[in-house]
């Protein structure tokens, strides 16, 4: 063993989760694929690059001092590709293949977004809303000279107003969600008064800008040839589905789009803890006890991989699940662990209003699934259909991995990550439940990786031969 | 707004052709400041793609980068970097 705790993941939870297992004595050791702490939603930008101050920088900034000052050993760049049993963590970094080992594993393995397909969806310049926060905030960028923002939940005003305040110009933006949507959030809202603020300086933003808000419209279609020329948007009903209405027609070079975000919960699926799914948490998440414990000994998750709930219970998770570890690792006694866990619980219970209102919003709406053309792309990497899906269904494919075998959906570059949750809503409707449909099966590797980097330089010479056998 | 850009400008070479670019930018940024949102296509359909979730997770940006594939999204630019659109044009 090489530590005694390995944490995956240094945003809000996983950063968390290492400081807290550090404080207790524990030797840490914490991977992050990113050359910086702070996850997506605290994301530092690029070096040389000098952003203004937000909230969000602020909050980034003061977690990387706090691990830049504490014991964790940091590893930046690293592709977590294996994860084994008894917890062997095997990485692709700048000095190729790498690994470690400890008997307990921490999970913070984050979020990625959801885009419910519709035509044009993948024409060059049609990107996700939280790819559109990464442009904005690490890496000094606008999506695009003029920019259609489209989609669900508060990562609209995110990137609208922030395009606005880069110089950028912003077509119009078209929520599924309607004004009383938002007016029924708004008590919830209003628990996280900080939040709520930053929301309100976002809707002036916008307000003051003259930007056109379409409530209560979706994406009909993406055109162009070699990018994207225009959107088209259309109406929508309460459900998400498409309603009589006429479309709107804007030219734009960009479109930043969005329907919520899944949870990346691979690392427990590739140990086969119990799991659940749930619509409102983005879909198939790990049983996790108070703590953050999987039904694995050692194998502990937390944030965003385990239901999105935001940053804010993504802290607190992860300093539970940190303190967790260290406590069963003997580091902290009963008491001490009861009174630090208490802390934690509370702050989570605090943000739980705040965080169910937001996690609703971004939810998927199955009506939206259903009005997706047959003809679409439903899986990019695999250029697999809603018709070869559904094809695949009559041909007698009943779950999400006798759909990959039957069209090889999800067999692609991404593993299923931005095709698993639509396809499964397709199969569901056709066989039942989500829950009969399942996920895709977890492998490694967990991420694609370069042959040459895991074999790394060497000469024939270093080959070892072994002996030839004595005759 | 961003304030001013301190990184120097270095040469870069994409599929032959020299184009200017930041040192320690994203590949992704520097390819779409000259118009290169087009970064591959996909292998069964051929239809265009480019950088689509930006966090390395959809490999989308993949592409030649001194000979190995790399995702554009996850590369700083380095001077003399040498990226091909290899195969996919």
């Amino acid at each position: 063993m090489t530590h005694d705790v390995i944490v995956l993941g240094a945003g809000p939870a996983g950063a968390n989760a290492a400081l807290a297992a550090a404080e207790a004595g524990l030797k840490v050791v914490l991977f992050e694929q990113q050359p910086a702490a702070g996850g997506q939603v605290w994301r530092a930008p690029l070096p040389g690059l000098r952003m203004p101050s937000s909230p969000e920088k602020d909050s980034g900034d003061a977690l990387r001092a706090r691990l830049a000052a504490s014991a964790v050993e940091i590893r930046f760049g690293r592709t977590v590709w294996s994860v084994g049993q008894h917890f062997r963590v095997d990485a692709v970094g700048p000095g190729g293949n790498e690994h470690a080992e400890a008997p307990r594993l921490i999970a913070a393995t984050g979020a990625h977004e959801r885009v419910v397909p519709f035509p044009g969806w993948t024409l060059p310049g049609v990107i996700g809303l939280a790819a559109a926060t990464v442009l904005l905030k690490s890496h000094g960028a606008l999506p695009g000279t003029r920019v259609v923002v489209a989609g669900c939940g508060p990562l609209l005003a995110v990137v609208a107003a922030g395009i606005l305040k880069a110089g950028g110009t912003v077509a119009a933006i078209a929520d599924l969600a309607g004004p009383g949507d938002w007016l029924k959030a708004l008590p919830a809202l209003a628990s996280q008064p900080r939040l709520l603020m930053r929301g309100a300086a976002w809707a002036l933003k916008i307000g003051g800008a003259r930007i056109p808000v379409h409530f209560r419209h979706g994406v009909r279609a993406a055109d162009g040839g070699e990018a994207i020329e225009q959107v088209r948007l259309a109406p929508v009903d309460a459900a998400g589905g498409f309603s009589a209405g006429p479309e709107i027609t804007l030219a734009a070079d960009a479109l930043c789009v969005g329907h919520g975000l899944v949870p990346g919960a691979e690392i427990p699926r590739l140990f086969r803890t119990a799991q659940t799914f749930d619509r409102r948490r983005g879909g198939f998440i790990p049983r996790l006890d108070a703590c953050g414990r999987t039904s694995l000994n050692g194998l502990y998750a937390c944030g965003d991989g385990v239901g999105i709930r935001g940053a804010l219970v993504a802290e607190a998770a992860g300093r539970l699940a940190g303190l967790a570890s260290a406590h069963d690792a003997g580091a902290l006694s009963a008491d001490a662990f009861a009174a630090a866990a208490g802390q934690a619980r509370a702050r989570i219970a605090q943000a739980r209003a705040f965080s169910d209102a937001m996690a609703e919003m971004m939810a998927l709406r199955p009506a939206q699934v259903a009005a997706i053309p047959p003809e679409t792309v439903v899986c990019r990497c695999e250029d697999v259909t809603r018709a070869d899906i559904e094809a695949a269904h009559a041909d007698g494919a009943r779950d999400l991995n006798q759909l990959k075998q039957f069209t090889r959906c999800g067999m692609g570059p991404c593993q299923g990550r931005f095709c698993g949750d639509v396809a499964g809503e397709l199969l569901a409707a056709k066989v039942g439940s989500r829950e009969a449909v399942g996920a895709f099966t977890a492998r490694p590797p967990l991420r694609p990786v370069p042959l040459a980097d895991l074999m790394g330089a060497f000469d024939y010479a270093d080959i070892p031969i072994p002996a030839p056998a004595p005759l | 707004m961003t304030q001013p850009d301190q990184r120097p400008t270095v040469t870069i070479t994409v599929d032959g052709a020299a184009l200017r670019a930041r040192e320690g930018e994203m590949l992704t940024t520097a390819l779409a400041r000259h118009g290169l949102l087009r970064l591959r296509r996909s292998p069964n359909a051929g239809t265009p793609r480019g950088a689509f979730c930006h966090m390395g997770v959809c490999q989308e940006c993949a592409l030649h980068v001194d000979g190995a594939i790399r995702q554009a999204c996850l590369t700083p630019v380095s001077a003399g970097m040498a990226v091909e659109r290899r195969g996919v044009l």
